[in-house]
């Protein structure tokens, strides 16, 4: 099966696009030439790379889960160890992508957008490696949840502006970093932080995350002598992890890719993030996809014990390899995604992010149908620090 | 069924240019749907000439603090798709003043492109504006569009290029719809407007040929709106009615206040 989605126009099939006002077009368009331009660069790809390599600390590992495969007695486990990244978690992979490509245009004020605060520090730990002056919108919400990183963000020389308007998280800090940048488009670059918004944005932010899927080829090949995986598991919000690792095997049909999104207290209730589950297709922040909202179209709040998957839609690309079928997406609870930081914490001695833990829940349900001589891998996206005010609220010792 | 576009060739064909033609966006079910139609009604009587009735979103990304505040006020008492069309309904029952719709795709899509084109034609409307919709993206309305004469109305900002201005005009159908400052709705300070727009309105003339000119953003008094507007054939105000009628409602007479501001708007100081 050849794949070399997305379309000239951005398109994933039905999905994806530019749904954004007139003032952004030649902005997009400038972005997208400027992106082309730069991915074929070989000079940029060895910048890109060095900085990957001495300062993300790439290539994360694979790790052999041993304890972890003993558990279910099925298949062999490895984890993908995004959380070994610099900042703890993949979102580091783009913020530095991005912020080469800002340098390349001469763009000197980089805004960015984020919800549990994990894209924001990535963001301002890459602007104060720069030097480049940046500002964060987060919602106020988010900010009293999040307080710990918006420390880390100020004390990287990163303003963060509160945004008080609509719910307070992330989709409108998304709302108003647009704002920003249609007023601001001459000076301004804006770094999205997952798979989604207008294109080029999505293309671009997978193709800056791929290095987790082609690192995890090399690497099996390098401990299994095969490159291809039996089963691929990420979690996904607006989805960049999972892209990361899903891309480069897409193509690979013996590999069976499981995507899994936040069902909150369940896909059932008024109170999940399971966008693919029960969303319909719609347009959210510049691209056509699955998304949750009423039957007026107005966008619904979502829910995520997971701050990083609380977000009412999903990237485009999620909605074509979920509809063609390409890619199997569950909804986790919180409650599982509970049990699965504690199960990779005492068998790994590994806290994983909670949402990396939804990824690992799926395990309970996935394992028992696999078979010894198969391998499973799973996204570890990012590590669990930032989250342990939130698990110790909810496990008993 | 009216033959809808004719609304608004005929607004622009009666056009003379001894005066620019104005045109209010107002936001549908604000303050609220009955004052909706109320308002809509009075600004035929106090000078208006086209109305854009805006169809609130939850997330409108391209929009100030005033027309967020207006939408989810709207929202929250419960507007839909089906008041929104009755509004126009209303509307009609007394006047053929020009209505275009005007707001983000998502709540159209939702309610189906299909019902919507024919539902907004039926209820008397006379063309639509979606700003988050550029001509790349025109395929996913377009059609059901034209089948019930609907107009849609593109718009250029500052940064458009005189080639895709070409383009864009090209596609419009009523006027385009000219973008005076990059950034989002909502009232500015004269200067602000002022600075940057001149090179912009010499660029539409050159380009913008085959439609009327309609000049938006930043429009809030009858001077702005006479200077930024000279070479056009009219203006859009939004944000500054809107907070108007905040500044306003529901005091005593709130509606006349807000009728002598659309007159100054229009006529300059009484």
């Amino acid at each position: 099966m050849k794949y070399d989605l997305p379309t000239k126009e951005g398109y994933y099939g039905d999905f994806g696009g530019k749904f954004v006002p007139e003032i952004l077009i030649p902005v997009l368009e400038e972005l997208e030439a400027a992106y082309e331009n730069a991915w074929q660069d070989e000079n940029f790809q060895q910048e890109y790379r060095q900085l990957l390599n001495e300062y993300v600390g790439r290539p994360t590992k694979l790790t052999y889960a041993n304890r972890l495969t003993d558990h279910y007695g099925k298949a062999k486990i490895y984890l993908k160890r995004e959380d070994l990244c610099h900042t703890g978690a993949h979102k580091i992979n783009n913020a530095i992508g991005q912020i080469l490509l800002a340098q390349r245009m001469g763009k000197d004020r980089i805004i960015a957008e984020t919800g549990a605060g994990q894209h924001g520090v990535a963001t301002a730990t890459a602007c104060a490696k720069f030097g480049v002056d940046c500002i964060v919108y987060m919602g106020a919400e988010d900010m009293e949840r999040q307080k710990l990183n918006v420390e880390r963000m100020r004390l990287l020389g990163t303003e963060v502006r509160p945004v008080t308007s609509g719910s307070q998280t992330l989709k409108d800090a998304t709302n108003e970093a647009i704002r920003d940048w249609v007023t601001n488009v001459e000076d301004t670059f804006y770094i999205i932080g997952s798979v989604v918004g207008p294109h080029p944005y999505p293309k671009m932010v997978r193709n800056f995350h791929r290095v987790i899927g082609d690192e995890t080829r090399r690497q099996l090949a390098e401990d299994e002598g095969r490159e291809s995986p039996d089963h691929l598991l990420a979690c996904v919000g607006g989805g960049s992890n999972a892209i990361g690792i899903f891309y480069p095997f897409i193509e690979d049909e013996s590999v069976q890719m499981y995507g899994l999104e936040a069902a909150g207290l369940g896909a059932d209730t008024d109170q999940t993030a399971a966008t693919l589950t029960i969303g319909q297709p719609g347009v959210l922040h510049g691209s056509m996809s699955y998304l949750l909202h009423n039957s007026e179209g107005q966008i619904q709040l979502a829910h995520s014990i997971s701050a990083g998957l609380d977000y009412p839609g999903i990237g485009p690309e999620h909605s074509y390899l979920h509809k063609t079928n390409r890619v199997h997406y569950k909804a986790i609870t919180d409650d599982q995604a509970m049990e699965g930081v504690k199960l990779l914490s005492e068998t790994e001695g590994i806290i994983p992010a909670l949402e990396t833990a939804h990824a690992i829940a799926y395990l309970d349900e996935l394992m028992p149908t696999t078979s010894k001589d198969e391998i499973v891998v799973l996204n570890c996206s990012g590590r669990g620090d930032k989250d342990m005010g939130t698990i110790s609220k909810h496990i008993d010792h | 069924m009216v033959q809808t576009e004719k609304r608004i060739t005929q607004l622009f064909e009666r056009h003379d240019g001894s005066e620019k033609i104005m045109s209010l966006f107002l936001t549908a079910g604000y303050p609220d749907p009955e004052a909706t139609v109320d308002l809509i009604l009075g600004f035929e009587e106090n000078g208006v000439d086209l109305v854009e009735l805006g169809m609130p979103f939850s997330d409108p990304l391209a929009d100030g603090p005033t027309i967020q505040y207006s939408s989810n006020v709207a929202i929250e008492q419960g507007i839909t798709m089906k008041k929104i069309l009755n509004i126009v309904e209303q509307v009609r029952e007394k006047s053929d003043i020009p209505i275009i719709l005007m707001g983000y795709i998502n709540p159209v899509l939702r309610y189906g492109a299909e019902r919507f084109c024919h539902d907004a034609a039926e209820a008397g409307v006379d063309g639509l504006i979606i700003p988050d919709i550029p001509i790349e993206e025109s395929g996913i309305l377009k059609g059901e569009a034209d089948k019930n004469e609907l107009p849609i109305i593109y718009l250029v900002a500052p940064n458009t290029s005189d080639e895709r201005m070409r383009k864009i005009d090209e596609q419009s159908q009523g006027f385009v719809y000219c973008v005076s400052v990059t950034g989002v709705t909502g009232a500015r300070e004269g200067d602000e407007v002022a600075r940057s727009v001149q090179r912009f309105i010499s660029r539409v003339k050159q380009n913008v040929t085959k439609n009327p000119k309609m000049v938006g953003f930043g429009i809030k008094s009858h001077e702005d709106a006479q200077r930024i507007a000279a070479d056009m054939d009219g203006f859009i105000v939004g944000s500054a009615l809107i907070d108007t009628i905040r500044d306003n409602y529901p005091e005593e007479g709130w509606k006349d206040e807000v009728f002598a501001f659309v007159r100054r708007l229009k006529y300059g100081k009484e």
